[in-house]
């Protein structure tokens, strides 16, 4: 019995030791807290304000977002009073769908625009935070922005008036390989680096939760599963230790 | 309630069915933890069943709405994520308990005389089942749905002849399309769902027919006493069906932690690619099935037309050694036709190296069929095997994990150290194959203990 829980560590080990590495753009690490409802309301309102023009989040409805990060009714239609079925009587259980439509929006960009409900799920929260912070201005791209995450994407910076302008510095190493060596502020924005990078983390964390909304519950529930099925187990040993009692 | 058992009774061999496969059913009193994941295969079958169903009640198969009804589920839909989670992780957790039931059976030879039905019919049931993994994966129709099906539908493509007819007549179409996601919806809810359920039957007689193996391989019917029941065995129900209790209820902690803490597992059982949706048009920077078929996968890829002289060289081995091993003229002039044919084969050039890897592929699944006449060693235990047979599992064990591992990487990389991933994987392609193919000879060598006469605890 030793020997073969040994053989399968043993026939484990390579794996484990060998899995690290990885490659692509360095990431920086955002820290989400889905508990800070303050910066789950700040990531919607960046959301709702700037992304939803031309990005849908088509598998979200309003009123499912608003109840999840605290707000009422009430507040729903206060602020979103713009989401309207199909007759344009106000629907708080619309769903989030971008301004633009497709044709008007592959007119303007020359592609759809995707759709941002589980992006956080394919790109991850780290590659979401680092690439919302890495534009640059690129007069040779049609939209005059750049990105160092993801290059020559067709987005152009639109949070521009709050982070400013930047221009990327790159370094040509020996094998005429560019290399990303950091930002030059060409112009402030209305934020200092900081209050930026502490929006985006908002909209990271915004992100993050519409990605998944079972996210703000599923954890507390598996603690209370995990206890009943600890507790139940007492119980299963109690009763096979005793019917066992006369197997030798 | 007396009086209605024995009306029903009167009318249907309740109390005689309960009786042979339940409360006189005598299993060997020694099982340890390896004995618990059979019952988990059945816990596990039963949690995928009943989740599918609510699955079925609000998925749509139907390229425009798949991706957005499955997300409907993990949003809309009162406990939807929860019966999602629960069938996402219940496919990977399948794999876990099976492979580790399987893996019992060959450290204890369960596979021997007289279960090899048994373990045939547990044969087909893993092949039924990744059927059932590998159709019930497209359905969500995320990204690495689409190309993960498109990549082994056409590995059809390769069988000389009638390969692109096929593969086409299997997806309906020419690419992967919604002809190909209402088949599989077919297959994975209704067809192969029966299949697995009659087999796991059919597992299960067969089982109570001729009795459980236990972690000593001594047959317990060979001792009985006065009334007819094995001095070492135990009725089922109660003794098992208390102790699988406290086994289940561990194991659905486990399954919880999953299901609760980390549903993707890191992108292992939910890959981060399929949460874009399926894109004909854009392939995914690097297509793996997930985690349960990377040892097959690279086997499949480790079959380069370079490595086809080692698979002859292996052939040729296992060749003299069943030459050497009969004075039957009539089986050495059949072993060596055989290895003429297969050598010719391998390197007339004849077939291309991924028609190979196909044959490889299914190689590697088929060969389990026969575990039972592989084996020739006197005893069934790894208990009372010799060191040989050890070192031979253990290679075999480490050729599986590290098929796994390299399954899940780029070929042309180098993940682990020295070698590129494709030249480590046609070194464990080799040490996989090497484990069956040579089991006839060094079980035969190996010194084994004496095995006692009743089951030690």
């Amino acid at each position: 019995m030793k020997k073969v829980l040994i053989t399968i560590m043993l026939a484990l080990a390579p794996a484990m030791v060998f899995a690290a590495g990885g490659h692509g753009a360095k990431l920086d690490h955002v820290k989400v807290d889905l508990h800070d409802q303050v910066a789950l309301q700040n990531g919607a309102k960046i959301f709702v304000n700037y992304c939803l023009s031309c990005h849908s989040a088509s598998y979200m409805r309003y009123n499912r977002m608003a109840k999840d990060i605290g707000l009422t009714e009430a507040q729903v239609a206060e602020y979103m009073g713009f989401i309207t079925d199909d007759q344009g009587k106000f629907k708080s259980g619309a769903l989030m769908k971008a301004t633009i439509n497709a044709g008007e929006a592959k007119a303007a960009f020359n592609t759809v625009p995707p759709d941002l409900s589980v992006v956080a799920r394919s790109r991850g929260a780290d590659w979401f935070y680092t690439y919302m912070r890495s534009f640059y201005r690129d007069e040779k791209t049609p939209s005059g922005w750049n990105n160092v995450v993801f290059p020559n994407v067709s987005m152009p910076h639109v949070l521009w008036s709050m982070q400013g302008t930047n221009r990327a510095m790159f370094e040509t190493d020996e094998h005429g390989a560019k290399h990303f060596e950091g930002f030059e502020v060409v112009k402030p924005g209305s934020m200092t680096d900081k209050e930026f990078d502490k929006s985006m983390r908002d909209l990271t964390t915004f992100m993050v939760y519409m990605g998944e909304p079972a996210r703000l519950v599923r954890f507390q529930l598996g603690i209370y599963v995990l206890l009943f099925l600890a507790f139940f187990g007492v119980f299963a040993y109690l009763l096979k230790k005793n019917y066992w009692k006369d197997v030798h | 309630m007396q009086k209605l058992i024995n009306w029903i009774d009167e009318r249907f061999p309740l109390i005689e069915t309960f009786e042979y496969h339940m409360s006189k059913y005598y299993a060997p009193k020694n099982f340890n933890f390896w004995y618990y994941f059979g019952v988990l295969s059945i816990v596990v079958l039963v949690i995928q069943i009943i989740t599918g169903i609510f699955l079925t009640m609000h998925y749509k198969p139907d390229t425009g709405l798949a991706f957005a009804s499955v997300e409907y589920i993990m949003r809309d839909v009162e406990w939807g994520w929860l019966i999602r989670y629960m069938h996402s992780t219940g496919a990977s957790m399948f794999f876990v308990v099976v492979y580790l039931h399987m893996y019992r059976g060959v450290i204890y030879g369960s596979y021997r005389k007289p279960r090899e039905l048994l373990w045939i019919i547990g044969v087909i049931i893993f092949i039924a089942l990744m059927a059932e993994a590998f159709m019930g994966y497209l359905l969500p129709w995320g990204n690495m749905s689409y190309w993960g099906a498109q990549v082994i539908i056409s590995l059809f493509d390769a069988i000389p002849g009638v390969g692109p007819v096929l593969s086409e007549w299997i997806r309906g179409d020419f690419v992967v399309s919604d002809a190909t996601l209402n088949r599989f919806f077919a297959f994975h809810v209704i067809a192969v769902p029966l299949v697995l359920i009659v087999l796991v039957f059919l597992h299960l007689v067969a089982l109570h027919a001729v009795g459980s193996n236990n972690p000593d391989g001594v047959e317990i019917k060979k001792n009985k006493d006065e009334n007819g029941i094995p001095k070492d065995g135990i009725a089922f129900h109660p003794y098992y069906t208390v102790k699988d209790i406290v086994g289940v209820v561990v194991f659905l902690m486990l399954f919880s932690a999953v299901v609760f803490f980390a549903p993707t597992m890191g992108g292992l059982f939910l890959e981060p690619d399929n949460f874009v949706p399926a894109n004909i048009l854009q392939t995914p920077p690097h297509i793996v099935p997930l985690w349960y078929f990377t040892p097959f996968y690279s086997v499949l890829r480790a079959v380069t037309s370079d490595f086809l002289p080692y698979v002859a060289g292996l052939v040729a081995v296992v060749t003299v050694l069943a030459y050497l091993d009969t004075k039957d003229t009539i089986r050495r002039i059949i072993y060596v036709a055989v290895a003429v044919v297969l050598a010719f084969g391998l390197l007339s050039g004849l077939l291309e190296a991924k028609v190979w890897g196909v044959i490889l592929m299914g190689a590697s699944l088929v060969v389990m069929f026969f575990l039972s006449w592989l084996d020739r060693s006197p005893v069934k235990s790894i208990r009372y095997r010799g060191w040989i047979y050890k070192l031979a599992l253990a290679i075999f064990v480490l050729s599986f994990v590290v098929l796994g591992y390299l399954g899940m990487k780029s070929p042309s990389d180098i993940d682990l150290i020295l070698f590129k991933n494709v030249i480590w994987a046609q070194i464990f392609t080799l040490l996989y194959f090497a484990f069956f193919f040579l089991m006839p000879f060094y079980t035969k060598w190996d010194k084994t203990k004496p095995v006692p006469e009743r089951v030690t605890s």
